[in-house]
């Protein structure tokens, strides 16, 4: 049943920061080629979700799978996982001491140990497709915000993961450059990507989602498509959120 | 290795104490003077006119390049060789340590004016107050906040470094201790080790709670930030 | 000698004129000097590399939180800060022979030097570790880099650029500092100083060799260590 291979499988995650349960009790399964958007208010446990994925948060109860094997915190085996989970984060993450290229070709280098030819040449490739050819060997310094991010995608890329996890990866970008970054998501969506995403953006969560994920206190409390989410949100909650984003006078 | 009693025999405590007191009196009176010249200093290092700021930044340079036993050894033999004047271990050590202590000051205290983000002056100005005001209300305890923390470690500084002196025949500390050690060195022979240690220990006792509060208060303002 | 008798004027036009013109002293004398300052730097090099691998050590210790050692390297930087290095070796010196550990003056220097030092180093070292940002070691981590990789090349790069300024600033501080060792019987550089004052009044003389042979040590690292400093800057930014 090629359709319903899982990439991900989380099973009754709790997590807990000084006794307070962050996610409190989460079912969900990232299926081959699938982008799901979380969505909910700040503090609702979006971003503690992805850290669990990645295996960066220890966590209370529950398990997360990749392929069906188990993400533990600090565990021997971890950096084998991650290789396989793309992450980007909210913050611009660059490594500052090295140049464009180099920050792209350091994982597959050192971790899978591929040639350097041919890891080049698609570092070369990835930033022609996010359109910073001319920047291979600028220091992230002399990037704009926007720009670190869309390298940040292709370091992440690069390593060939079956899944990527994007942590509200505009949420500290200008207006204006929101829309370069979100472009390549969208064009990754398009291509198959598989995808796990967090996003404040209402508009491109609709357009890039297979599904919507909606997520409040901990919990999830509603899933569903996105234009079924956007038009008639099945409850109070989603309503409410959805309202936030609108103004009237 | 018996012995520690050496330190409370008759009135040997005291008498550290007394040669302690040597040194912690010229690093006061060194402090003092480094405070207020030091002030002057840092003042001066933030005008505009700058042969003023290259004359003050060659007089820190000059203070700074060489090891302060050395200048103590300049003013303490020199001057008395160059004048004929005896100016004594004491006196010549306050105005070496307030020499150095005037240019470090002045450094620190150019240093907290210009952390004073300029949009703080600018918006005070912009408040509608005066240029004195701005100073007064808004640049000064800015400043200050970040200068006290360092003053108080330039302070401990100065009482670690003013046990020198004892190289120049002041009779503070270390000479007391090395007094109470000959006197008795057929009575107790391992004097040495207990008295240096306690000569240490009572360093470390002025010295510690003045960087533990100088930690403190750099964090508190940090925070504060 | 017997003009010493008249006025301050005519001592001062004498003083003066000795300093100028006493050259047979000051070529007589430099041999010695070379060879204290001979002796300082040797001392002070390997005082000062043994600081920085305690220095090293104490960080490390600290930045990775390893219980009871993390609080007797606490306990040492304390120690170490609060305190004379002329007290410390006068302990070394002086007082650890009487518990049977009996140094010689240049292992007391070394040894002494290293203990001060270790303290100042760990501090500088420290503030360049924990300079790179959580982000960016999770962001390594997240790549699949395991641990040593994430702290051979994504932390120490970083961190020592971050840490080189206060290094070099240490070394120079601890280089200024070995002036004392001449209170711990070390034939260095005040020793000869003070040697010659004592033997011969020509203070002039002696203090201005002194000079010379200080700035000759310190102010060449200090240019180099500027220069380097700036490099680094225009690097980064």
């Amino acid at each position: 049943m090629p359709e319903t291979e899982h990439i991900i499988d989380i099973n009754g995650l709790v997590k807990r920061f000084n006794g307070t349960a962050v996610i409190d009790g989460i079912d969900l399964s990232v299926s081959k080629g699938e982008v799901v958007v979380l969505i909910g208010p700040s503090g609702c446990g979006k971003s503690t979700l992805l850290r669990c994925i990645n295996g960066l948060e220890p966590i209370d109860a529950g398990t997360v799978t990749l392929h069906g094997e188990p993400v533990v915190h600090n565990s021997r085996n971890l950096y084998k996982i991650r290789q396989k989970i793309g992450m980007v984060f909210q913050s611009y993450d660059l490594f500052p001491h090295l140049t464009v290229l180099k920050n792209i070709m350091l994982a597959p280098m050192k971790v899978q140990k591929r040639s350097k030819e041919e890891i080049r040449a698609e570092a070369l490739k990835l930033l022609e497709r996010v359109g910073l050819s001319d920047k291979a060997e600028s220091f992230p310094s002399e990037l704009s915000g926007g720009q670190k991010q869309r390298v940040a995608i292709c370091r992440s890329l690069i390593m060939n993961p079956e899944i990527m996890l994007l942590d509200e990866i505009t949420a500290a970008l200008d207006p204006e450059m929101v829309h370069e970054v979100l472009d390549v998501v969208l064009d990754l969506a398009k291509n198959g990507t598989t995808m796990l995403i967090v996003t404040h953006e209402m508009a491109f969560a609709k357009a890039a989602a297979d599904r919507i994920v909606f997520i409040d206190g901990g919990v999830i409390v509603e899933e569903s498509e996105p234009d079924e989410f956007f038009t008639a949100p099945k409850t109070e909650r989603a309503k409410k959120f959805l309202k936030t984003f609108t103004y009237s006078r | 290795m018996g012995g520690a009693e050496i330190l409370f025999i008759g009135n040997n405590f005291a008498r550290l104490l007394e040669g302690l007191w040597v040194t912690v009196r010229i690093s006061l009176i060194s402090i003092a003077f480094s405070l207020v010249l030091g002030t002057a200093l840092g003042a001066a290092m933030t005008v505009k006119n700058r042969a003023v700021r290259a004359v003050c930044r060659v007089y820190l340079e000059i203070v700074r390049v060489m090891p302060q036993l050395v200048w103590l050894f300049i003013v303490f033999f020199g001057i008395t060789k160059l004048t004929g004047l005896n100016l004594g271990g004491e006196t010549s050590a306050v105005i070496v340590f307030t020499l150095w202590g005037t240019a470090e000051t002045g450094d620190l205290v150019r240093g907290a004016f210009q952390s004073v983000p300029k949009h703080q002056r600018e918006s005070a100005l912009s408040l509608g107050l005066t240029k004195f005001q701005s100073y007064v209300y808004i640049i000064f305890p800015q400043a200050l906040r970040g200068l006290i923390p360092n003053i108080i470690n330039l302070s401990t500084r100065m009482i670690k470094t003013t046990a020198l002196v004892s190289l120049i025949g002041v009779t503070e500390v270390l000479k007391v201790g090395k007094q109470i050690i000959d006197a008795n060195r057929f009575e107790y022979p391992n004097a040495a080790i207990w008295v240096y240690a306690a000569i240490f220990f009572m360093y470390f006792a002025i010295c510690f709670p003045l960087s533990w509060a100088a930690s403190r208060l750099a964090k508190k303002s940090r925070k504060s930030d | 000698m017997t003009l010493y008798a008249l006025s301050g004027k005519i001592k001062i036009t004498e003083s003066l004129g000795q300093i100028l013109v006493d050259f047979e002293f000051i070529e007589k004398f430099t041999p010695m000097y070379l060879e204290a300052a001979r002796l300082t730097v040797l001392i002070g090099a390997a005082g000062i590399v043994l600081a920085a691998a305690v220095g090293l050590l104490c960080a490390l210790v600290k930045y990775y939180r390893v219980p009871v050692a993390r609080q007797i390297v606490s306990a040492y930087i304390e120690l170490s800060r609060n305190t004379p290095l002329i007290v410390q070796l006068f302990f070394l010196y002086f007082g650890l022979p009487k518990a049977g550990i009996r140094l010689s003056s240049e292992v007391c220097g070394i040894i002494g030097l290293a203990f001060l030092g270790g303290s100042y180093m760990a501090e500088s070292f420290l503030g360049g570790l924990t300079s790179v940002g959580k982000i960016q070691l999770e962001s390594a981590e997240s790549l699949g880099l395991r641990r040593h990789q994430v702290m051979n090349l994504i932390v120490i790069p970083q961190a020592g650029a971050v840490a080189a300024p206060a290094v070099c600033a240490n070394v120079i501080f601890l280089l200024k500092e070995t002036s004392v060792f001449s209170a711990v019987s070390l034939a260095d550089l005040m020793y000869v100083a003070k040697d010659l004052i004592g033997m011969y009044y020509n203070t002039g003389e002696a203090l201005l060799m002194l000079v010379v042979a200080y700035l000759a040590l310190i102010l060449p690292i200090s240019v180099i260590f500027a220069i380097l400093e700036r490099r680094l800057r225009r690097g980064r930014s």
